[in-house]
Parts: C-alpha cells; sequence; structure tokens
C-alpha cells in the first residue's frame, strides 16, 4: 500500500496526497499515532480523510498509510453485553488498559481474543453450504444463542467441521468452493459498515412489536420490523422512551446506539441493564443488549458512524433469525456529524446548511429495516425494527432531520414537551402522533389479545379527539355550559390521559404493563363511561358519576402487579357495577317518592 | 525544536495567517511576541501545507504584521495545577489577579481535557441538598449532575447560584464543596457580588476564581471555562473533593464561539452560530460527572441568560441538549416579588429519579414531586381560564386548584436568600400543600404515604 503525506488538517478532516491506491470509504490510518480514518474524497492526487480521532498534534508531511479495506465490524460470540464506542472499540478494554479517559491511537479488537466458546456443529462434512447457511452454533449468554452462519459469499462442500472449544480466530469448519478454493470458517466474520447485508426477501409486517407502554402498543404500536421516530424538544422525554423501549420491547435482540448524547445515560443504561429482568425469562436484560456509545463529546466523524456499525450488528443478529430492535439517540447528532464533515468539505450546503444527501442517507438507513427471509438453511424469518430519536432545534418539527425522517418510517411519536411540563409522561401526543401500522396490526390484537381490542382502540381515540374540541368550547364558556353527556366524555377522556395513557418508568409495576392488563385497564374505563351514559338517560346528576369513589380504583389499577390483576380487575369491575346500581336505586327511589 | 517566524500574511479580528510555517501541527499552541516583548498566545485551528490558521486567545490590538514573531511551542495549551489554587483569584486566562504569588505547579495538564470513557463513569445518584424547596423538592440536584440555569437579563440567577455554593451539602459528608468558579464577560459588579459573598462566608478559602470581566477580550472566553474545568478535574480526581463549578454566563462563551467562526468565514448554522457548537458545548458539560473508584465528583451549574427569554434560542437549546436537566426562571414570578423565581413547569433535572426516594430523602419524595408538579400545572391551567371567563365560571374543584397554585408559589417555591430548609421541611410544606386537596385527587401518591404523611387534621 502506497504510504500518502498529509497536507491539510482542518479538525476532524484531514487532505493528504500521494494515496494513490486509495479507494472511496477505504480505511486509512492516520500519522505516527494510526489514528483511524476514513477516504471520503478523492479529487485527482488529494484524499479527503475524516479521523474518527482527535486530529490534535497532525500536521502536513505526517504519513497517511492505506488499508485497502472499508470500515468494517466484527461480527461474532462476544458481542453481547458489550460496549463500543463509534467504530466498534470495546470501551470496556479500553478502560482496563488506558483508565478512565480515551486517549488517542488506542487499538483493542472488538471481540475478545482469548475467550474460548463451546462451538456445536449443526452441519456436518459432505454437506453442501452456501451463504447464510447455519452450520452450528454457540451458548452466547444464557438468553443468545449465537448462530454461525457461512458468511455471504462463500459456498462450496463442507470438507471439514469441528466441535469443542475455539476462540474467535481459531478455524471450525473448512468450505472446499466451485473452483477448489478453500475457505477457512472461523467464529468471527468481518463486514463492512455502509453496505446492508443481504437476505432473501423482504415480508410485510404484521406481528406486533410489544413494548409494555400503554400509549405506544395501545394507540401507536409498532409492528417487528417497522420503523419509527421520536422527535421532541428537550425535556420532552425521548431518552427516556427510547431506554423504556430498549428495556422493555419484546425483541430477542437489542442494539442501542447513544449517539452523541450524554455520556451518563450511557452509564445509566450500563449499570441498570445488568440488573433489570427481561420479564418472559427472568434473565438480565443486559444478556440480550449490544451497546454503542458515542457520546456527545467523544469525536466527531465516530458519530457519523456509530450509526453505521449499530446497524450492521443488528442485522447480523436478524440474518440468524432473530427478531431485533435498534434503537439510535439521536439521529439527529448523527446528522449534525454528516453536517460538520460536509462543511469542512466545503460542499455546497442544502437546508439549514446540512448537505444535500441528507434525505438519502437517513433513507439508507432506515431501509434496513424490515422483516425479511434469511439468507441460506434452515429457511428462518427475522425482523429489524429500528427506532431514531431526533432532536428538532428548539422543537421545530420542520426542520431537515425530522421532515426527512418523516418521510419514511411508518410509526411517529411526536413528543410536547407542554405534556412533559406537566408531567404527562411518556409526553407522546395522541393528536400529532400516527402509526400506519394500526390497521396491519388489527387481526394480530384480534386473535392475540381479544376480538374488541380494536374497537376499545377506535372508541379511545374518538374520545380523545371529542375532548380536545370540548376543550376549545370549555376554554371560552366554561365547563358547567357543556350538557351532561359532554362532561361525561370529558371525565372520561381524562381517565384515558390521566388513569391510562399516563405511565410511570420509574415506577416498579407501572414501568411495563402486558396485552392482557392494557385490555383489561380499557375495559374498566370502557365499563365505566358505558354504565355513566346510561345512568344520565335515567336522569342521574352529572355531578354523582363524577364523584364516585371507583374512579379511584380505576386510576390506580395500573399499579396493581400482573400476579394480581387479574382477580382485583373483578373486584374493581363489580364495584363499578354496585356503585353506579347504588346511585340508580337512591335516584330511583327519590323518583319513585316524587311521583308518589 | 522551537520554531519563530515573522511571516504573519493578515491580521483578521481573533485570525491570524502565518505562511511559509513548516512542521506545525493542529491545535498546536503558538506564541506571539510583540515588538515590544509582551507576549500573546494562540492556538493552530488549520494547518494548510504551509499556512497555518492561527486563533488568538487574547486580543489582537498591538500586533503587527512585521515586527510580531511567532513560535510554535510543540504542545497544547496547560494549566498548572497544585492545591494552591484554592483561595485564589485569576484572570479569564489563568494570571493571578489577587495579587498572590504565581502559582508553582505540581503538574501541567492539557487545558481541553479528554473525552471520559462512558464505561468508568459512575452514574451519579447521590442526593445533594441545597436547601432551596424548588430544587431539592422538585427538581432535585444530584451528585455529578450538570443542570443550568437558565435565565434572563435582570433576573436574580447569581443570587441563586451564590445560595446554592453556600449551601450545597451532601447529608452525612462533613466535607463542604468546593467551588471553582468561572466568569465569561460579567460587569465587575457581578464578579464582585461573588467573590464578596465567598469571602463573607469564608467559602473563598476552598473556592477557585477564573474571571473574564465584560472590558477583558472576548476571545479569552473560549479558554475560561477550560481553564476552570480542568481545575476542576484536578481538585475532584486527583483530590478527593467534591467540586461545585458554576460557569456564568455561557451566552457570553457562545458569542465568543460565534466571533471566531465568523472571522473563519465559516458556513454559519442557526442565527450564525457554528454548526459544531452543539460539539463545542459538549466538550464543556460533559467534564461533568464521578468516576468508578475516585471519591470526588464535579458537579456542574452553568449560567445562561437567554436572548429574550428565547428558550429555542441555539444557546439555550443546545445547552438543554446536552445538559441533565435545567432550571428556568420566571419574569412574571420576579416581578410578583418571589424568590427564587422559578419557573416551574419548564424545570427538570433528568437524574432526580435516582438521587430521591429511601435511604436518599425520603421514600414518599417521588409520589409527592409528582402530585404538587400535576397540581400546580393544573392550578395554572385554572388561573389562565379564569383570566378570561372570570373566577365565577369556574366549578368547585377548579377554584381549589387555583388557591393551590397560588399557595405553592408563596409557601413552596418562595423562601430567603439565606433560608436553608432541609429535605424534610420541604416535605413538610409539600404535604401541607397537598392537604389543600381532595383526597381522591391524589392519584400520583401511594395510599400508604397518603396514610402516613398527609397532616391528621385533614384526613378525618
Amino acid at each position: 500500500m502506497a504510504i500518502g503525506r498529509i497536507v491539510k488538517v482542518a479538525g476532524p478532516l484531514v487532505v493528504a496526497e500521494g494515496l494513490t491506491d486509495a479507494k472511496m470509504y477505504d480505511v486509512v490510518r492516520v500519522g505516527k499515532e494510526r489514528l483511524v480514518g476514513e477516504v471520503i474524497v478523492l479529487d485527482g492526487d488529494l484524499a479527503s480523510i475524516q479521523v474518527y480521532e482527535e486530529t490534535g498534534g497532525l500536521g502536513p508531511g505526517d504519513p497517511v498509510e492505506g488499508t485497502g479495506e472499508p470500515l468494517s465490524v466484527e461480527l461474532g460470540p462476544g458481542l453481547i453485553g458489550s460496549i463500543y464506542d463509534g467504530i466498534q472499540r470495546p470501551l470496556e478494554a479500553i478502560q482496563q488498559r488506558w483508565g478512565a479517559y480515551i486517549r488517542r491511537g488506542v487499538e483493542a479488537a472488538a471481540l475478545s481474543r482469548t475467550t474460548k466458546w463451546r462451538f456445536t456443529p449443526t452441519a456436518k462434512k459432505g454437506d453442501a453450504v452456501s451463504e447464510g447457511d447455519i452450520i452450528g452454533a454457540v451458548q452466547e449468554t444464557t438468553l443468545v444463542v449465537h448462530k454461525i452462519m457461512v458468511p455471504p459469499g462463500i459456498s462450496g462442500t463442507l470438507e471439514e467441521i469441528r466441535a469443542g472449544e475455539f476462540t474467535v480466530e481459531e478455524t471450525i469448519a473448512i468450505v472446499r468452493g466451485a473452483q477448489g478454493k478453500r475457505h477457512e470458517l472461523k467464529l468471527r466474520q468481518r463486514w463492512p459498515v455502509r453496505k446492508a447485508r443481504p437476505y432473501r426477501e423482504k415480508l410485510p409486517s404484521e406481528e406486533l412489536l410489544t413494548t409494555g407502554q400503554r400509549i405506544v402498543d395501545t394507540l401507536f404500536p409498532i409492528a417487528k420490523g417497522g420503523t419509527a421516530c421520536v422527535p421532541g424538544p428537550f425535556g420532552s422525554g425521548k431518552t427516556v422512551i427510547q431506554h423504556q423501549l430498549a428495556k422493555w420491547a419484546d425483541a430477542d435482540i437489542i442494539v442501542f446506539v447513544g449517539c452523541g448524547e450524554r455520556g451518563n445515560e450511557m452509564t445509566d443504561v450500563l449499570m441498570e441493564f445488568p440488573e433489570l429482568e427481561d420479564p418472559k425469562t427472568g434473565e438480565p436484560l443486559m444478556k440480550r443488549t449490544v451497546l454503542i456509545a458515542n457520546t456527545s463529546n467523544m469525536p466527531v466523524a465516530a458519530r457519523e458512524a456509530s450509526v453505521y456499525t449499530g446497524i450492521t450488528i443488528a442485522e447480523y443478529f436478524r440474518d440468524m433469525g432473530y427478531s431485533v430492535a435498534l434503537m439510535a439517540d439521536s439521529t439527529s447528532r448523527w446528522a449534525e456529524a454528516m453536517r460538520e464533515i460536509s462543511g469542512r468539505l466545503e460542499e455546497m450546503p442544502g437546508e439549514e446548511g446540512y448537505p444535500a444527501y441528507l434525505g438519502s442517507r437517513i433513507a439508507d438507513f432506515y431501509a434496513r429495516a424490515g422483516r425479511v427471509v434469511c439468507l441460506g438453511k434452515p429457511e428462518r424469518q427475522a425482523s429489524l425494527s429500528a427506532i431514531g430519536a431526533v432532536s428538532p432545534p428548539g422543537g421545530d418539527l420542520s426542520e431537515p432531520v425530522t421532515q426527512n425522517t418523516l418521510r419514511l418510517v411508518k410509526v411517529f411519536w411526536g413528543l410536547d414537551d407542554k405534556l412533559a411540563y406537566r408531567r404527562h409522561f411518556p409526553a407522546i401526543n395522541w393528536l400529532m402522533s400516527y402509526s400506519l401500522y394500526s390497521e396491519d396490526l388489527a387481526p394480530y390484537f384480534e386473535q392475540r389479545v381479544g376480538p374488541e381490542w380494536n374497537e376499545l382502540r377506535r372508541e379511545f381515540m374518538k374520545l380523545l379527539q371529542i375532548e380536545a374540541e370540548l376543550e376549545e368550547i370549555v376554554r371560552l364558556v366554561g365547563v358547567e355550559a357543556l350538557s351532561p353527556s359532554d362532561r361525561l366524555k370529558l371525565e372520561v377522556a381524562r381517565s384515558i390521559r390521566e388513569d391510562y395513557l399516563m405511565q410511570s418508568a420509574f415506577d416498579d409495576v407501572d414501568t411495563y404493563t402486558s396485552l392482557k392488563k392494557q385490555f383489561k385497564m380499557m375495559q374498566l374505563i370502557k365499563a365505566f363511561y358505558e354504565m355513566g351514559q346510561r345512568a344520565l338517560e335515567q336522569g342521574i346528576d352529572i355531578h354523582q358519576i363524577i364523584e364516585l369513589p371507583v374512579r379511584e380504583r380505576i386510576a390506580k389499577a395500573k399499579f396493581i402487579p400482573e400476579s394480581e390483576f387479574d382477580a382485583r380487575w373483578q373486584e374493581i369491575l363489580n364495584e363499578i357495577t354496585q356503585s353506579f346500581e347504588q346511585v340508580m336505586a337512591k335516584a330511583g327511589g327519590a323518583y319513585a317518592e316524587r311521583v308518589h | 525544536m522551537q520554531r519563530e517566524y515573522t511571516s504573519i500574511a493578515e491580521i483578521a479580528g481573533p485570525i491570524m495567517i502565518v505562511e511559509g510555517v513548516s512542521g506545525a501541527k493542529y491545535d498546536e499552541l503558538v506564541e506571539i511576541e510583540l515588538a515590544g516583548g509582551e507576549i500573546r498566545r494562540g492556538r493552530v485551528l488549520e494547518v494548510d501545507r504551509d499556512k497555518a490558521v492561527i486563533q488568538l486567545f487574547e486580543a489582537a490590538q498591538g500586533l503587527n504584521l512585521r515586527q510580531s514573531r511567532v513560535r510554535f511551542l510543540g504542545k497544547v495549551m496547560e494549566l498548572g495545577v497544585s492545591e494552591d489554587l484554592l483561595g485564589r483569584v485569576f484572570d479569564g486566562a489563568g494570571r493571578p489577579i489577587d495579587g498572590g504569588p504565581p502559582i508553582i505547579p505540581e503538574k501541567k495538564l492539557p487545558i481541553s481535557g479528554e473525552p471520559l470513557n462512558p464505561y468508568s463513569r459512575d452514574y451519579p445518584n447521590e442526593f445533594i441538598q441545597t436547601g432551596i424547596s424548588g430544587i431539592d423538592g422538585l427538581n432535585t440536584l444530584v451528585l455529578g449532575q450538570k443542570l443550568p440555569i437558565f435565565s434572563g437579563a435582570g433576573l436574580p440567577h447569581n443570587q441563586i447560584a451564590a445560595q446554592i455554593a453556600r449551601q450545597a451539602k451532601v447529608l452525612g459528608e462533613a466535607e463542604e464543596f468546593s467551588v471553582v468558579f468561572g466568569a465569561m464577560g460579567i460587569t465587575f459588579e457581578e464578579a464582585n457580588f461573588f467573590i464578596t459573598d465567598l469571602r463573607k462566608t469564608g467559602a473563598l478559602e476552598r473556592a477557585v476564581m477564573f474571571i473574564n470581566l465584560a472590558d477583558d477580550p472576548v476571545i479569552e472566553r473560549i479558554t475560561t471555562p477550560r481553564l476552570v474545568l480542568t481545575c476542576a478535574e484536578y481538585l475532584a480526581f486527583e483530590r478527593d473533593m467534591h467540586v461545585l463549578v458554576i460557569l456564568t454566563d455561557m451566552t457570553n462563551y457562545a458569542e465568543a464561539l460565534r466571533e471566531v467562526s465568523a472571522a473563519r468565514k465559516e458556513v454559519p448554522g442557526r442565527r450564525g452560530y457554528p454548526g459544531y457548537m452543539y460539539t463545542d458545548l459538549s466538550t464543556i458539560y460533559e467534564r461533568a460527572g464521578r468516576i468508578k473508584g475516585k471519591k470526588g465528583s464535579i458537579t456542574q451549574m452553568p449560567i445562561l441568560t437567554m436572548p429574550q427569554d428565547d428558550k429555542t434560542h441555539p444557546i439555550p437549546d443546545l445547552t438543554g441538549y446536552i445538559t441533565e436537566g435545567q432550571l428556568f426562571l420566571s419574569r412574571e414570578l420576579h416581578r410578583k416579588g418571589i424568590y427564587p423565581p422559578f419557573d416551574v413547569l419548564p424545570c427538570l433535572s433528568r437524574l432526580k429519579d435516582k438521587g430521591i426516594g429511601p435511604g436518599k430523602t425520603r421514600e414518599d419524595h417521588a409520589g409527592v414531586l409528582n402530585q404538587l408538579y400535576a397540581a400546580y400545572a393544573r392550578g395554572v391551567d385554572v388561573r389562565e381560564m379564569a383570566a378570561i371567563l372570570g373566577e365565577a365560571a369556574l366549578s368547585k374543584i377548579d377554584r381549589v386548584y387555583m388557591r393551590f397554585a397560588d399557595e405553592f408559589e408563596r409557601r413552596f417555591i418562595q423562601q430567603g436568600e439565606y433560608e436553608d430548609r432541609t429535605i424534610m421541611e420541604t416535605l413538610t410544606i409539600g404535604w401541607e400543600l397537598l392537604s389543600m386537596l381532595p383526597r381522591g385527587e391524589l392519584k400520583r401518591v401511594r395510599d400508604e404515604f397518603i396514610e402516613k404523611y398527609l397532616p391528621k387534621s385533614v384526613r378525618e
């Protein structure tokens, strides 16, 4: 490889000459410290390079060495439970070797070179194999069986396959290709981050990604393999929602990308996830999670790469047949990193200084999500759901990152700072948000939860919409001017908001609600509404209905643990019925007296 | 190897271009010797073949093209640190201005710092009692947090910062906070207020001050917060102290940043601020926190004045995206004579949930604060409605909420500048206020806590 020389350094951008055989997006090593960089523009003899580390101390004349390879990640056992920076350097190993601060030029293998994994083959010698075929497995954590696949591009006859304990670099199988070419397979493979991993076929989404968050599952559900975005001004709870989804979504694997956000938030995930139990298996959540952390004060170019690193790892697990969910917090920081590099390249800016290719980059990213038929045998379906937070400046949703994202994603959870100010969390605005999956998922809810689910959902949405209209009137003429039936609607809508949609991420019970419990909670509110309507028809005063003490029990139903819920639910339902019967009996008596 | 050049080609504002340079490195420290022997400093912003673009740290006044000499020092800017820094006052570039002797450094640290490995961070979860109900009760500050005050011109943010500096303590620890104070472009009166206040309470001995006044060179303001944080990191992580960093006013810092960017003719982002301002601000704010295995901590309280009280302005906006919450001050409450005039609803401490509860404050804290917030929010809504419709149009319960909002501002938020409330006192006031509401309205608090803490007289 030719060695080039630096001619210019401007922040994270370095220009070098003499890199004669460099290709676009090749990784290069910059300076004596061999900092990692990537070629992003070629112009005559000059190559512009974005450097993934601080460039202080570099100057004209320093060497630049090409590697001939694009920016790639290592894929294999050891990913789960790890925390990486934007270019997949393991932060734990870096701390052990270099201390609390991240020095420049540090290098560590993404996957441990010494850990031995027990490999159990499922294919046998003489089998014909091709790309994507599963040839064996490693029990990576108690939650994850890491399937070992034939890397894309390789096919032939399995000449040898070994069982036993191996490091990621030892050969576990040998494939003899068509022209007699010999491929040594290892537990690990490499893949360039900017290229989507192949699959056989894309499928429409039809299964729910259960999140345990009531407003999400009930009103704005996301399908497995779906895409969603969470835009909102600061303080509206984007990160808490992302964390909640990472904790409770019923995906097999979670990849969480902290892109240009707070260091303490990543620490929070690191400390909390090993303590939290997966509601399905009771195992620590960390045993299904991979973390990518490129905090706001870490080098900006690596922030640009972090999103690709994350989604490539997610695709790799998808290829094993798993349902994977990726959270990127925040894609705005990723776009800003692109803008910064583009500015240094002195490219012609598009809207608000963002590069003109912003839209296509965002599209490429979300297009890597989806439900697919994986390559190889045995035939398997898998999904990759992508959920991106967006941080619009000043909370203004008309800005380019939000707008470009909304064109692509099918679920929009719009966060509202006014809700956050009154501590209504999650602060997802129910009038502004939408999910294009609700109809696709209707059959799923009908079969899995109950036939009335979709009906209840529509009823709830309608009441919330009516509430917004009635609020307008109340603001003009006061609440006493409303008809009793409108007042009842207003009260029920309030109950939907406060007792159902509002959910505390910090309460041990309330933090996760199963679909069954959601369904039953909805039924309680609905029961109250129906009986209230009937009571009004019988001439009962609205105030009597509003002041029924049973409403407090409906409000607190969310705090009843799942294990006790069925029994207590029946009690509450009975109490609602009795309360109304009493009210009506009393009124009936009074009515009867008046008649006599 | 020291390289000296007299080939300055251009000086424009804070930017200087030197030509015919060989071996200049990006980010390297530069010394400029004036004709009279005076030394100014700067750093390399860009090197392009034999041309170096230099950002001056000090004023350009008196520099000329022919007689000034430029030396490339081959190192980055450093701060000499030792425990002798405590009790001293420096200017914005780190020179003593209190008449004391120069510091004999124990070691020198680069002022730009290195990013802290997220894996090495220890999560901030220890309660700091500031003695101010609006903070302790509602927006609890924890050790290692960065919590800015979003203020406006003419609001008492300095008094609040000084009160926090005076009263902040970690419960159960005898040791008080060390304060590292950074002033960027504030007036002499403001700076003097802090110095006098710290001296009066004897806190100056455990404080270090870096002061760039309004009439000091603008460009020094870019260095000042980095000196402050380098000093704080030394005290916290090498001398095991709990450090409270106060930076005021970050708006002036951002303006200095814009000036450099404009001088370099960079493509401007929103309102002329550079596109990398988010990243730049984060290299300041992210230097707060705790490190696993270290006793000390850095808690940051930056103060910024929002131009025209506009929170969507890029400076508060980008700050809010980096810091762990924010305390807003309200002009309306200030006019009503309420101190501290916290604009309660948009205030937020993101880390509060980890710093409160049993063993830290009290088991009922989370419920109480959520209930107070919800009730106050409704009260404020009702108050607005009453302004349109008149009080007569309100329902009975709405009137209760309106009264609650008034009482909440008067009794909970309002307190004396020298009043140091314990967290128990704060919670007691909270429960007294909640007792104004019908019990059925207390949906955010668990029944067991209502039984235990709601004042008895009301319960029957």
